[in-house]
C-alpha cells in the first residue's frame, strides 16, 4: 500500500516538474514584447494575423494560451514552423529529430558506463598505486579538454586522413546496422569522454570509501577472491551515485548535444531547438523543450526503478519515509 | 598438547602521517586444538588488529607486519594470498563485531549465506541454499525459508548476528575468530549469543578466539584468557586460574571495573585512570606504569619481559601481584 503511495507520489512530483517546465517557456514566450502574430507571420494581412492569434490563442490571457497549447500538445499536436511559403508540422521534424538524438544519448550512456565503470572499479582497487594515478590523470586531462575539440580531432584522423568514417550526416538504423553505427562512432566518442571522466570519479570515490566497510573484510573472510568481491560486493552499494549523475546528465545530452551534432550533421533535438531559435519559431520551441522534458522526466523515473533494484534500502526508506 | 594456530612474536604497524603506529607488538599466542581462548582488553588494546592479521585480513600499503602465523601446519605469513584464501571457511572463519555493517547490505541473506559453500565447498546453487536453510536453523533462527530472502536491513541486530554465525560456520571451520560478537548487542541477546555459540563450538569441535573487552563474557566461556594491554599481551593463564589467581595489576584494575550488583548505591565505580598510551610514541618502560597504582621506579625506565610461573601461568609486570621477590 506505502509502495503503491510511493510511486503515486513520485509520479505526482514529476508531473508537476513538466507543468513548471512548460508553463514557464509559455509564459516566457507571451512575455517577449512583440507581437508574436507579427513575427511568425511577417509577411500577411491583418486579417490573417487575427487569425492566426485566435488559431494558437494568442489572444488569450497567459493561461488560456498555456490551456490551449497544452490541449494541442497532449493531442500530439506540436504546432506549426511558418515559412514564407508554408508551413510544416513540428511533430514531422520531431519525429526525424528525436531518435537521432535518444540514439545518440543512449550510445553515449552505454559508451561512457562501459568504459567508466571497469576503470572506476580498477582505480578504487589500486588506489594512490601507479594504475590508479595514470587512469585518474588521464581522465582529469581528457575531461579538460571540450567535447568539440575532440570531435574536430577525431574528424582530422578519423575521418580524413585515414578516412575510416563518415565526417558527416546521418543514417537510419534501416540503411543497415553497421551504416548506422559507422555515422555514430565519433558524435558519441565525443560527447562520451568528458562523462567518463565525471562518471569514473563518481565511482572510485564511492568505491573507495565502501572498501573500507565491514562487509568487505567479512567477504574476504568467507575466501572470495578480489575480483569477485569488488564486482559482487562493492560494485552494486557503490553505484548510486554514479546512477544519479546518468540520470541527470540525460536530459543534457538529449537537447544539448547541439555543437556535436552540428559538427557531424546529425541534427537531432537540439539543432531543432537552435533553429527554432534563430528562426523564431517559437511554437516549435515550445513543443520541442516540452518533449525534451517529457523523456528527461521519463528516464529519471527508469533510473528511480532502477536504483530500488540496485540498492533495495532505497525502495524501504523510500516506504518508510 | 598440539596447537592448532601459533602466533610468533607478530607485530602490526599502521604507516600514519604522525609516524608509524605499532598496534601489535611481539605478540606470541598459541591456541590449542579444540580449546577456547579469550583475548581481553580495552578498546585499541590491539585485539581486533591481532585477530585481524593472524587471519591475514589486513589490508592495505600502510601495514607493515612481521613475525610467523602457523595454523594447523601451514605457515601463512610464507603463503601467497590466494593459498592463505583456500584455507578460509574451512579453515579460519570470523564472526564481526558489528552486525550492522558486516553484512552485504544489497545482497539478499541467501545469496551472502551460499556464496561460500559454492566457492569454497563446489556446491551446486540449490545444494546450497538447502545447506543454507539448514545453517539458518543450526543457528536457531525461526522462519529459515523467508529469512533466505531477506536483506540485512530487514532483520534484528541478534538475528544479523545469527546470520554471521551462519555464515563464519557454513563451510565447518577449525578455528573461528569471534570478534566482539556480542558487543553491538542487548544484554538478554548477548547471554542467547555466548550460549549459541558454545553449543556450536562443542557440536562442530571448533577452536574460538574470543575477542572481547568484558571479562564476564570470557569468565564463562573459555579455557584460556590473554589479556592485551597497549598492543601487547600482558598476562596467559588458563581462565580459572587467571581469575582465581592473577599476577598482572591490569587484569585486577579490569575486574575491578566492572560493576557489581552488591556495590552499595551511591559508591563511585572503580574506573582505570588516564588511558592508554600513544601508540605512534611507546614509552621506554612499562605501557601500563602511568596508570599502575602498584607502579615503582623501575617500571617507568625499563619495559618488562614476559615471565613463565612453573604452572604455565605468563604474565608482563616486574611486580606481580602474589609472588614475594
Amino acid at each position: 500500500m506505502s509502495k503503491i503511495s510511493f510511486w503515486f507520489q513520485r509520479v505526482a512530483q514529476l508531473l508537476i516538474v513538466l507543468f513548471l517546465v512548460t508553463f514557464g517557456v509559455s509564459l516566457l514566450l507571451r512575455l517577449i514584447p512583440v507581437d508574436l502574430a507579427t513575427i511568425l507571420l511577417p509577411v500577411a494581412s491583418e486579417e490573417e494575423r487575427i487569425l492566426l492569434r485566435a488559431e494558437l490563442g494568442f489572444d488569450k490571457g497567459p493561461i488560456g494560451y498555456y490551456l490551449q497549447w497544452l490541449g494541442d500538445f497532449v493531442q500530439g499536436d506540436f504546432g506549426k514552423i511558418y515559412f514564407s511559403g508554408g508551413t510544416e508540422e513540428v511533430s514531422d521534424h520531431l519525429i526525424e529529430a528525436m531518435p537521432r538524438s535518444l540514439l545518440l544519448m543512449v550510445y553515449t550512456q552505454i559508451l561512457a558506463l562501459a568504459v567508466a565503470i571497469p576503470l572506476g572499479v580498477l582505480s578504487a582497487y589500486r588506489s594512490g598505486r601507479r594504475a590508479d594515478k595514470i587512469i585518474s590523470n588521464s581522465l582529469f586531462a581528457l575531461q579538460s579538454v571540450p567535447g568539440f575539440a575532440i570531435a574536430l580531432i577525431l574528424v582530422i584522423f578519423l575521418g580524413v586522413k585515414f578516412a575510416w568514417l563518415p565526417t558527416l550526416g546521418y543514417a537510419p538504423i534501416s540503411d543497415g546496422i553497421w551504416e548506422h553505427l559507422k555515422h555514430m562512432i565519433m558524435p558519441v566518442i565525443s560527447l562520451s569522454v568528458g562523462l567518463i571522466a565525471t562518471y569514473t570519479r563518481l565511482l572510485r570515490a564511492d568505491m573507495i570509501a565502501a572498501l573500507r566497510e565491514d562487509y568487505v573484510t567479512m567477504a574476504a573472510s568467507k575466501g572470495l577472491s578480489d575480483s569477485r568481491i569488488l564486482w559482487r560486493h562493492v560494485l552494486r552499494p557503490s553505484s548510486m551515485t554514479l546512477m544519479t549523475s546518468a540520470a541527470l546528465s540525460m536530459g543534457g545530452l538529449i537537447g544539448g548535444a547541439i555543437v556535436i551534432e552540428s559538427i557531424f550533421a546529425t541534427y537531432g533535438v537540439g539543432f531543432e531547438i537552435f533553429a527554432a531559435i534563430s528562426g523564431r519559431q517559437y511554437i516549435a520551441l515550445q513543443s520541442s523543450v516540452a518533449v525534451i522534458a517529457l523523456f528527461y522526466v521519463f528516464f529519471n523515473l527508469v533510473v528511480d526503478v532502477a536504483s530500488g533494484f540496485v540498492d533495495p534500502r532505497t525502495r524501504d526508506r523510500r516506504v518508510n519515509a | 598438547m598440539s596447537s592448532l594456530l601459533s602466533v610468533k612474536n607478530m607485530s602490526i604497524n599502521f604507516d600514519t602521517p604522525r609516524g608509524s603506529l605499532e598496534a601489535v607488538r611481539g605478540v606470541d599466542i598459541e591456541i590449542p586444538a579444540g580449546m577456547s581462548v579469550g583475548v581481553v582488553g580495552e578498546s585499541g588494546s590491539g585485539k581486533t588488529v591481532m585477530c585481524r592479521a593472524a587471519m591475514g585480513l589486513l589490508q592495505g600499503s600502510n601495514v607493515k607486519r612481521s613475525g610467523t602465523v602457523v595454523f594447523d601446519g601451514h605457515e601463512l605469513t610464507a603463503m601467497s594470498k590466494e593459498e592463505v584464501r583456500n584455507l578460509f571457511g574451512s579453515g579460519m572463519a570470523m564472526i564481526f563485531q558489528d552486525p550492522m555493517t558486516a553484512l552485504n547490505p544489497v545482497r539478499r541473506i541467501g545469496s551472502q549465506l551460499s556464496e561460500g559453500l559454492r566457492v569454497r565447498l563446489g556446491m551446486s546453487k540449490a545444494d546450497a541454499l538447502a545447506r543454507s536453510k539448514e545453517l539458518l536453523e543450526l543457528v536457531r533462527i525461526p522462519n529459515a525459508e523467508a529469512v533466505l530472502k531477506s536483506f540485512p536491513y530487514q532483520l534484528s541486530g541478534g538475528m544479523r548476528q545469527r546470520v554471521m554465525i551462519a555464515i563464519a560456520i557454513a563451510c565447518n571451520p577449525k578455528l573461528l575468530f569471534a570478534d566482539e560478537p556480542t558487543t553491538a548487542l542487548d544484554v538478554t541477546v548477548q547471554a542467547q549469543i555466548l550460549q549459541l555459540l558454545r553449543e556450536l563450538r562443542e557440536d562442530l569441535k571448533m577452536s574460538m578466539v574470543l575477542v572481547t573487552h568484558d571479562l564476564g563474557v570470557v569468565a564463562g566461556n573459555t579455557d584460556y584468557v590473554a589479556v592485551m594491554y597497549a598492543g601487547e599481551i600482558v598476562e596467559y593463564a588458563p581462565t580459572t586460574k587467571l581469575f582465581a589467581d592473577m599476577r598482572m595489576p591490569y587484569t585486577e584494575a579490569l575486574l575491578e571495573s566492572i560493576p557489581k550488583i552488591d556495590h552499595k548505591s551511591g559508591t563511585r565505580l572503580a574506573v582505570i585512570a588516564g588511558r592508554l598510551p600513544d601508540p605512534t610514541d611507546r614509552g621506554a618502560g612499562c605501557s601500563f606504569a602511568p596508570r599502575c597504582k602498584y607502579v615503582q621506579e623501575k617500571c617507568h625506565k625499563e619495559h618488562p619481559e614476559l615471565k613463565q610461573d612453573p604452572d604455565g601461568h605468563v604474565y608482563r609486570c616486574w611486580f606481580p601481584i602474589g609472588v614475594s621477590l
